[in-house]
């Protein structure tokens, strides 16, 4: 076989790095090992460095990036693991398979931390349904795909975000997190540390799906993409159950001493990472893995991405009671090979050495620095026309499928499956999960592509704000992130300057509030095959909090009538990538500005009133702007609100930035005591304003230059909200 | 009274089940995780079949497990009287054993639906609903693709007559209505006995309903169909 037809992703420049590393040319098994751990999937060439400027550290922080997943202290005991993965390329080409295999991925990754999957989040990005049935197919597809596989695991999908936007039309994306509970003496790490432990390979077969997968992801998608379904692993859930509940038994055993996913760059990525990792060695016996076809070459053995394993390290004695264990729910494993203390990866096929590499070196690929270019803005000024009325406008907001309810979606996904849902999906603004040791643990996921788009460094901190907001809005002090930065070709100078912005603004925004990053991942290549745009840049902030005390959760909506309405922090002239921008077709204008330092006294404010009992509704404000937030806070309670907007502070000068803007660092909030609310945010010299009372059948907003109040019925509000998207999914 | 919660390969509610019955913190009851091969499955004084996907639901949802040599014991159990819940996929496996009679089929809606319902308590003489009192509404939550339970007419007839419909959906009032029925199940029913009483199937999650703090209704009705194992006949 010709080193051309191994088709390998590699540059000429690493292969001359390769060549003169080892001093020789290597085999094909070698090159497609390096292959797999060097693809921009595996190895972060292009983002390490940059990577390096979130803070990670932190007093809650027992692991942070560079594990399969991030783990903070959680207290009594008890840690929770978090980590993000995408399957974009692969829900591009099969959205259904794809998605099912995207969570079959990262519930590995808590797995093999040793810790209790407990809840999955996705985060999705298609095309405009509203037009496209390309887009409709992809949603359907992937929403279908997460919930016949998160069910079947019983894993409850608790939260996420979608976004709609023409950019992500060829090219969707399907972030899926997963957060995990164990017991901080419990937790597994995927380094063999120890020459002379046994290496065994647990779970599905090897075959020839998802072979060279990394290499996929890195690339851009092609046309031909629809040759590539081979590349896309299959999905099989019911393996996975067995998988994690055996696991989770052996584990228990304390007798684990290493432990890894199979994921991206399979047996290659995983071998060569646990001795690297564990500063030893390991060596291989091919003939042993538990192959699917019987003709599979070592190099297609090294690189299958067949979903479902998980490599053990396991003492050479006495790991009798794991092996029962795995034999009790039929998950089949092999003893593929030993912990040495050589430093090498060495792999043989029926005894004959077929590849022998330093494992150091497989996993140290050199590091690209792209050149970076600012794009050119546009410098058309926003149009908006004057005689679109606010309320209708609001109506049409309130029913684009980005602010519409998702209940089409999340009523499809378990949400209550494990007994810790205390805040379900459309109930609130973060998710809510009890723990063991009876503190709650928010949940949310937030992206803003629109705004990212325009400035990334605001956009992309602003996902980590809103993230912030949402988890802050149930009674939770953020305590970690993980983050997903997903963007076109790094090699193009301007998709790289909005990557390495968005990562200054992110990495800024948490080293001022003191929120580490515990993981994240990257992803690239990801752009329309058919136009060759890229798709707008996707940063996703996942932030954690922790709520100490059950006793003061409030709820989203309106709930006590005649309880006074106040609107907390600034509203600006920021319709900058707003969704009210979007909705009448013009571009430009300032997008919204983050401001870590009002907001460290902020958060603290609002969690004082939730916690001192002050507030019965919170919401945090971001697309859509007041209006939509008030209009969801109408819906979710079921009641009608009366208010003055006019009185909102801020510089805002036009009824379009009051309603509309997106501005950060805002709640709205309704409590009976005003005079104790006022003091609070008074203390910590928060904006503010008492607006209005609950009540009524409808929203009705006094606005400037209005003679009259607009007023949108609440049957008129709430069938906006939930009849989009049933409307376009059937 | 010790609760059997049998675990196959699959199963998913299995946990919960267990830790529902141990948090309603009932003196007198327990409950145990019993593997499907276990042989000790024949000593405990209820079984509980949790939901899940036993075996991925292969073929039809229920049905390898049904064929299950566990299966062959509950059903000796059964016919000696010991009471019997499936839940969701318990109820599935019920009816596919032919412990429990008619048909689940997929949602009305061909999806999966996650939801709270509420469900009207028809017979209150079973002993998973003997501290209840007939048309009491209990709300639990749903979650499942395959729970449309359809009989055919001649069998509903009979069901209504020996009074073996324990649930049906309802609105908080106790009226059962097509708005009210969220899968498009036969006559709105969401469980069934046997003509014995004691092997009851029904399609809501009860151990998803018993701490307030996890329900955005603060509902903890499914505790009475726990409690109502130790309610009658000196428990």
């Amino acid at each position: 076989m010709s080193l051309e037809s191994l088709r390998l992703g590699l540059t000429p420049g690493e292969m001359a790095v390769v060549r003169r590393t080892l001093g020789r040319e290597p085999n094909e098994v070698e090159w497609c090992i390096i292959d797999a751990e060097w693809s921009e999937h595996s190895s972060y060439k292009s983002s390490k460095a940059l990577l390096k400027l979130f803070p990670t550290k932190g007093k809650r922080v027992v692991l942070g990036p560079g594990y399969d997943a991030g783990v903070v202290d959680v207290g009594d005991g008890y840690v929770v693991t978090l980590h993000i993965e995408s399957h974009n390329h692969p829900s591009a080409v099969d959205p259904y398979g794809g998605a099912s295999t995207g969570i079959g991925g990262v519930l590995r990754d808590i797995l093999s931390m040793g810790t209790r999957p407990i809840a999955l989040i996705d985060v999705l990005r298609f095309g405009d349904i509203e037009r496209s049935p390309h887009s409709r197919w992809l949603f359907a597809n992937v929403v279908r795909g997460i919930a016949d596989y998160g069910n079947c695991v019983g894993v409850p999908t608790v939260a996420g975000d979608i976004e709609f936007d023409d950019s992500f039309e060829r090219n969707c994306l399907v972030d899926v997190a997963c957060l995990g509970v164990g017991r901080k003496e419990g937790l597994i790490l995927g380094e063999a540390k120890n020459p002379g432990d046994i290496l065994v390979l647990v779970g599905g077969s090897t075959g020839r799906d998802g072979i060279r997968g990394a290499t996929f992801a890195s690339k851009n998608l092609s046309e031909t993409a629809e040759t590539e379904r081979s590349s896309v692993q299959v999905p099989d859930p019911f393996t996975k159950k067995l998988l994690l509940d055996s696991l989770l038994e052996a584990a228990a055993t304390g007798l684990i001493r290493g432990m890894k996913d199979l994921g991206g760059g399979g047996l290659s990525t995983a071998l060569s990472e646990v001795a690297s990792s564990g500063g030893t060695g390991v060596d291989v016996e091919l003939e042993r893995v538990n192959v699917r076809e019987s003709d599979m070459s070592p190099a297609e053995v090294m690189t299958s991405e067949s979903q479902e394993r998980m490599l053990l390290m396991l003492p050479p004695k006495g790991s009798e009671p794991i092996l029962r264990v795995l034999a009790k729910y039929e998950v089949p494993c092999s003893v593929i090979g030993k912990v040495t203390d050589d430093g090498y990866l060495t792999v043989r096929m029926g005894g004959r050495v077929v590849a022998r590499l330093p494992a150091a070196f497989v996993v140290k690929a050199p590091l690209i620095a792209w050149p970076s270019r600012r794009p050119r803005v546009s410098a058309a000024k926003p149009t908006v026309a004057a005689s679109a009325r606010t309320d209708r406008m609001l109506l049409s907001l309130l029913a684009s499928p980005n602010i519409a309810s998702k209940a089409w979606v999340y009523g499809q996904y378990d949400h209550e499956v494990g007994l810790r849902t205390v805040l379900r999906p459309g109930q609130a603004d973060s998710a809510l999960l009890r723990l063991p040791n009876g503190r709650l643990l928010a949940v949310k996921g937030d992206g803003n592509s629109a705004q990212c788009s325009q400035d990334p460094y605001n956009g992309a901190a602003g996902c980590v704000a809103e993230a912030c907001r949402n988890v802050v809005a149930v009674g939770a002090d953020p305590i970690a992130m993980v983050d997903h930065l997903q963007f076109g070709d790094p090699s193009d100078p301007e998709v790289y300057w909005s990557f390495g912005e968005s990562i200054r603004g992110m990495a800024d925004y948490c080293s001022a509030l003191h929120i580490p990053v515990v993981g994240g991942k990257v992803s690239f290549y990801n752009e329309d095959s058919t136009s060759k745009r890229a798709i707008k840049p996707s940063p996703i902030a996942l932030v954690v909090g922790l709520v100490d005390d059950a006793k003061h959760i409030p709820s989203l909506g309106f709930g006590v009538k005649g309880e006074p309405i106040v609107v907390i922090g600034n509203t600006s002239a920021e319709l900058g990538g707003s969704e009210f921008y979007r909705r009448v077709h013009t571009e430009g204008g300032v997008v919204p500005k983050v401001e870590p330092e009002t907001d460290k006294a902020l958060y603290p404010a609002v969690l004082r009133l939730i916690r001192s009992g002050l507030v019965d509704a919170v919401h945090d404000c971001s697309q859509g702007g007041l209006g939509v937030a008030l209009a969801e806070m109408c819906s979710s309670g079921g009641v009608g609100a009366k208010v003055d907007l006019r009185r909102a502070p801020g510089d805002w000068r036009g009824v379009d930035d009051l309603v509309f803007s997106e501005s950060h660092g805002r709640f709205v909030v309704a409590g009976a005591e005003t005079e104790g609310i006022v003091d609070v945010l008074a203390a910590a010299k928060i904006p503010h304003a008492v607006v209005g009372a609950v009540g009524g059948g409808a929203l009705s907003m006094r606005l400037p230059g209005h003679d009259r109040a607009s007023t949108l019925a609440l049957d008129a509000i709430q069938r906006s909200l939930e009849g989009t998207i049933p409307r376009l999914m059937g | 009274m010790k609760v059997a919660v049998v675990r196959f390969p699959g199963s998913n509610c299995d946990l919960d089940a267990v830790e529902a019955i141990r948090r309603i913190g009932v003196a007198g009851m327990t409950s145990q995780l019993v593997w499907h091969e276990s042989e000790e499955l024949t000593k405990f004084d209820a079984v509980v079949l949790p939901g899940g996907f036993s075996f991925g639901d292969y073929l039809r949802a229920g049905s390898i497990a049904a064929r299950s040599p566990a299966i062959s014991k509950i059903r000796r159990m059964a016919d000696e009287g010991i009471p019997v819940l499936g839940i969701c996929n318990g109820f599935q496996i019920l009816v596919e054993a032919g412990l429990l009679p008619g048909a689940l089929l997929r949602n009305s809606g061909l999806r999966f639906v996650c939801a709270w319902t509420d469900v009207r308590v028809e017979n209150a003489d079973t002993p998973f609903t003997r501290i209840a009192h007939e048309g009491q509404v209990l709300r639990m939550p749903i979650a499942h693709g395959e729970g449309r339970y359809y009989a055919p007419e001649e069998e509903l007839r009979r069901l209504k007559r020996d009074h073996r419909i324990v649930f049906r959906y309802s609105d908080a009032e106790g009226r059962a209505t097509d708005e009210s029925n969220p899968t498009g199940t036969t006559y709105g029913i969401a469980g069934i006995s046997n003509e014995g009483g004691n092997v009851v199937g029904l399609m809501p999650h009860p151990e998803r309903a018993c701490d307030p703090l996890l329900s955005p209704y603060s509902s903890d009705d499914g505790r009475l169909v726990f409690r109502s194992l130790l309610g009658g006949a000196g428990g």
